[in-house]
């Protein structure tokens, strides 16, 4: 059976000012899978992930080069509008990032903008949004009260729903765990592994047990370059690349 | 060095060390007696002309007897305008700055512009309200010329305060929601701006108090020395609480007979200041405390 | 929801969002154009008063008497005045406002830090015609008796007030650089065995020189530009000075004291708008200086030194 990509980068190089943080990245990601990107600090991995909703507009002074295709289209064509690919590519932060409103509005506040406005449909976004979160049984009651008197992984959670709202087709996570104790890692690991039954999965991770344990795929990433990209199994187990081989047994990173 | 030269040099060393510390602690108490001292001189002496008739009626017999009443009400009139004039400006210039514009040429020119506008002196924003808006835009000295005098007076203040709020808003908030599919104006009005709303608050109250003590900007543009009736419309003039201390104090042959008068308007302009510095002083340090990010 | 829904939004928010820039730009570009309009109306204003006298005769001709027949605009006076007043304001306020910044910045313990930063808020926020009134009332008689002079309303009244006016801009934008000295300087100064005193005058002072310099500029900008305070206590002699117990007519007072007598665009009414042409050029040199340095040390931070 033909895979189908959904998301698919040639050539690209990206730089701050002179500086050239990527180079040459050619990725297919697949979708409804799980891909991972791992590679030490500094390599570039994040960078890449902001590459795919255009988050790294936000900075002055960037520059991409090559192209970022999202379901045959290339995202930084002119005629591209950001807000669309972001409305479609979700993206979860490092930190959770919940705003200062209640919880009900952080669900509501996107989809809203975008143009719901029967209450009916917005009330069964939220119910849907945090059920698939795993975090409506936690919070039905209050959902009034704001996001910011939740857990760091409660918030997180609320993060990733928020982000279903949307309901977009790729969801892009930034090291989601990093900022979380162990129990709540756990918790969303279990929500990745049944999101990707609807979703595109793209997470930058520096757990390279977290990327071998929810991934189907994974990238490694070193000094800006692509150095392996392969079935998850194969990079963990029998990678073709020494350096990969160097990096997940811990001789370097 | 032996133990001995290193002893004594070190002795040599704290002296200096105290007397350095003792300018430093002689410097922060002359600055705080400086203020106490001038605000309780003007309290013992004002607060004997404060009464209800002194607030609430005009001045009578040529000024030497009565209240301030319409001097309370102008500077009000001049304040709320100057606010108004500065603050939509200000918060729009600011969230330009902060949110839109890219380090270049144009930025650095307009924040050249907004630093010097906030160097120039009072009595030349006075000169400029006399030239353009009471002589070539024909509003004559009035409420809107000098609102309007006072309003840019205070823009780099507001501009300032504001910019500041809005870089204080985390920057995950802005891509929290962008990355949502938000569009940047959405994620300004909705995110930022209300994120930022109580320091830029704070910012226009401090203004506010600005505005309402200047003197020489209002001079030409709006202050009359005497109006027994409270002001109708914009265009008329009005009388102003700085103005008419500057007014008793050095003009007319009752100086001296005017006295408690003049403390008492002082007082009444102090407090009125001062205050709402103090709200805004008090909003800051809570805005810190209750910070939620 | 549908990609149409979301699609058909879209477009018309692209164009919203570049109209929404743009505009803002140009609110944020008026403070700019407001600086050149207010040029322009000095100018306006001003410049008429070069078809009756030199420009050399306006800034340099000693005799200020507007209101004689033939009038005389010599502003010399007026600029020594405005010179004199600001220069020892200067010597008080610059000692002043440094040391307390380096008492808040450095020394303070936090609680009488964050009194001391909102007193000099307050000090900040007092208008000047109460400096002004303070001056006259006050420090003036005081003055005159002290010294058995003929006016308590001289250079000295009018520095010590405008003084008061000058330190919290010089205090709180020095502490805002002593502040933004990196602690690993004061660390790496400590562990050599400095002291703190040896500290703060070799190593933190140093470090923020740029920013204290700016903060001095700026102070001196606003001293110079101040109206009231000298309109009520520099006596208003539009003489040169020889002591610092003369009375002096620095040209902030000038303008504010006789713009409301001089006739409409009359001769002396365009001298005083020229007046206030030399004082926005005094300033504005003052301000892009301070924003130079200021500049230059953001590029370039502190391995300059």
């Amino acid at each position: 059976m033909e895979k189908d990509f959904i998301i698919r980068t040639k050539n690209v190089d990206f730089y701050y000012g002179a500086f050239r943080a990527l180079s040459d990245i050619t990725m297919d990601f697949e979708k409804n899978k799980v891909t991972a990107l791992i590679g030490p600090s500094g390599c570039g991995k994040s960078t890449l992930l902001r590459l795919l909703n255009r988050m790294n507009d936000l900075i002055d002074g960037t520059r991409v080069e090559g192209e970022i295709l999202f379901e045959g289209r290339n995202i930084y064509a002119p005629d591209v509008d950001p807000v669309e690919i972001r409305q479609r590519i979700g993206m979860v932060f490092q930190k959770p990032n919940p705003f200062p409103k209640s919880i009900y509005n952080n669900i509501t506040y996107a989809p809203k903008l975008a143009g719901i406005r029967e209450s009916g449909e917005i009330e069964a976004l939220v119910e849907e949004s945090l059920k698939q979160a795993v975090l409506w049984d936690e919070v039905k009651d209050i959902l009034t009260k704001s996001a910011m008197t939740l857990s760091g992984g409660q918030q997180q959670r609320l993060c990733i729903a928020r982000a279903l709202a949307m309901k977009p087709d790729v969801i892009l996570m930034d090291e989601p765990t990093s900022a979380l104790d162990p129990i709540s890692t756990a918790k969303i690991e279990e929500l990745i592994d049944t999101l990707k039954k609807h979703y595109t999965i793209i997470i930058v991770t520096h757990n390279m047990q977290q990327a071998a344990r929810i991934s189907e795929y994974t990238g490694f990433f070193y000094l800006g370059k692509v150095i392996e990209f392969n079935v998850t199994e194969k990079i963990f187990t029998n990678p073709d690349v020494k350096q990969t081989e160097d990096y997940i047994t811990g001789r370097f990173g | 060095m032996n133990g001995k030269t290193f002893k004594s040099s070190m002795r040599a060393r704290y002296l200096k060390q105290k007397l350095f510390f003792g300018a430093v602690r002689l410097s922060a108490l002359l600055i705080t007696l400086a203020l106490f001292g001038i605000l309780a001189y003007i309290l013992a002496n004002g607060f004997r002309a404060i009464t209800w008739e002194f607030l609430t009626q005009p001045p009578t017999d040529s000024m030497t007897k009565g209240g301030i009443m319409p001097a309370i009400v102008g500077t009000l009139y001049l304040t709320v305008g100057a606010i108004l004039v500065a603050l939509p400006l200000g918060v729009v210039s600011a969230i330009f700055l902060t949110e839109y514009a890219k380090q270049g040429a144009l930025t650095r020119i307009i924040r050249i512009g907004v630093n010097c506008l906030a160097g120039v002196p009072s009595v030349v924003f006075g000169l400029f309200g006399l030239g353009f808006f009471v002589v070539f835009l024909k509003f004559g000295s009035s409420i809107l010329a000098g609102a309007l005098t006072l309003g840019i007076l205070i823009l780099p203040t507001i501009i300032g305060a504001a910019e500041e709020a809005l870089k204080a808003v985390p920057q995950t908030f802005r891509e929290a929601s962008l990355a949502l599919g938000v569009s940047k104006w959405n994620t300004i009005f909705r995110i930022t701006l209300p994120s930022a709303l109580p320091g830029i608050l704070t910012g226009a109250i401090l203004g506010v108090g600005r505005a309402a003590g200047e003197t020489a900007p209002i001079m030409f543009t709006a202050a009359a020395f005497f109006t027994a009736v409270l002001p109708k419309s914009i265009f008329d003039e009005v009388m102003a609480l700085p103005y008419h201390i500057y007014v008793l104090a050095t003009a007319g042959t009752h100086i001296e007979e005017t006295r408690p008068l003049q403390y008492g308007t002082v007082l009444v302009l102090i407090a009125l200041v001062l205050g709402i510095d103090l709200i805004a002083i008090v909003m800051r340090s809570m805005i810190r405390r209750n910070k939620r990010w | 929801m549908s990609a149409m829904k979301i699609r058909k939004n879209i477009l018309t928010l692209h164009a919203k969002e570049i109209a929404i820039r743009n505009l803002f730009g140009f609110f944020a570009f008026l403070s700019v154009l407001l600086l050149g309009l207010i040029l322009l109306f000095l100018f306006r204003e001003g410049l008429p008063l070069f078809k009756k006298i030199s420009l050399a005769d306006f800034l340099f001709g000693t005799a200020w008497y507007p209101t004689y027949e033939p009038p005389e605009y010599g502003i010399w006076p007026l600029i020594v005045g405005s010179l004199a007043v600001t220069f020892f304001a200067s010597l008080i306020a610059v000692p002043l406002g440094l040391l307390s910044a380096v008492y808040i910045a450095e020394i303070a313990p936090t609680r009488i830090k964050e009194i001391l930063k909102s007193i000099i808020e307050l000090l900040a926020g007092l208008p000047s015609v109460v400096l002004g009134f303070f001056g006259m009332v006050i420090v003036g008689p005081w003055l005159q008796e002290t010294f058995d002079l003929p006016t308590g309303l001289n250079i000295m009244n009018a520095s010590v007030m405008l003084a008061i006016m000058a330190i919290p801009t010089i205090s709180s934008l020095s502490e805002d650089a002593l502040y933004a000295v990196p602690r690993e300087f004061k660390e790496a100064s400590y562990a050599l065995g400095a002291t703190k005193y040896e500290t703060i005058i070799r190593v933190i002072i140093p470090a923020a020189l740029s920013g204290v310099s700016t903060a001095v500029i700026l102070g001196m900008a606003r001293a110079i530009g101040e109206t009231m305070v000298v309109l009520m206590v520099a006596g208003g002699a539009a003489a040169i000075p020889e002591g610092i117990f003369d009375a002096v007519r620095p040209m902030t007072a000038s303008i504010a004291a006789e713009m409301g007598e001089a006739p409409f665009r009359s001769g002396h009414y365009h001298a005083l708008f020229a007046t206030g042409i030399v004082l926005f050029v005094i300033t504005l040199a003052f301000n892009l200086i301070a924003d130079y340095i200021s500049n230059r040390f953001r590029e370039t931070g502190s391995g300059t030194l």
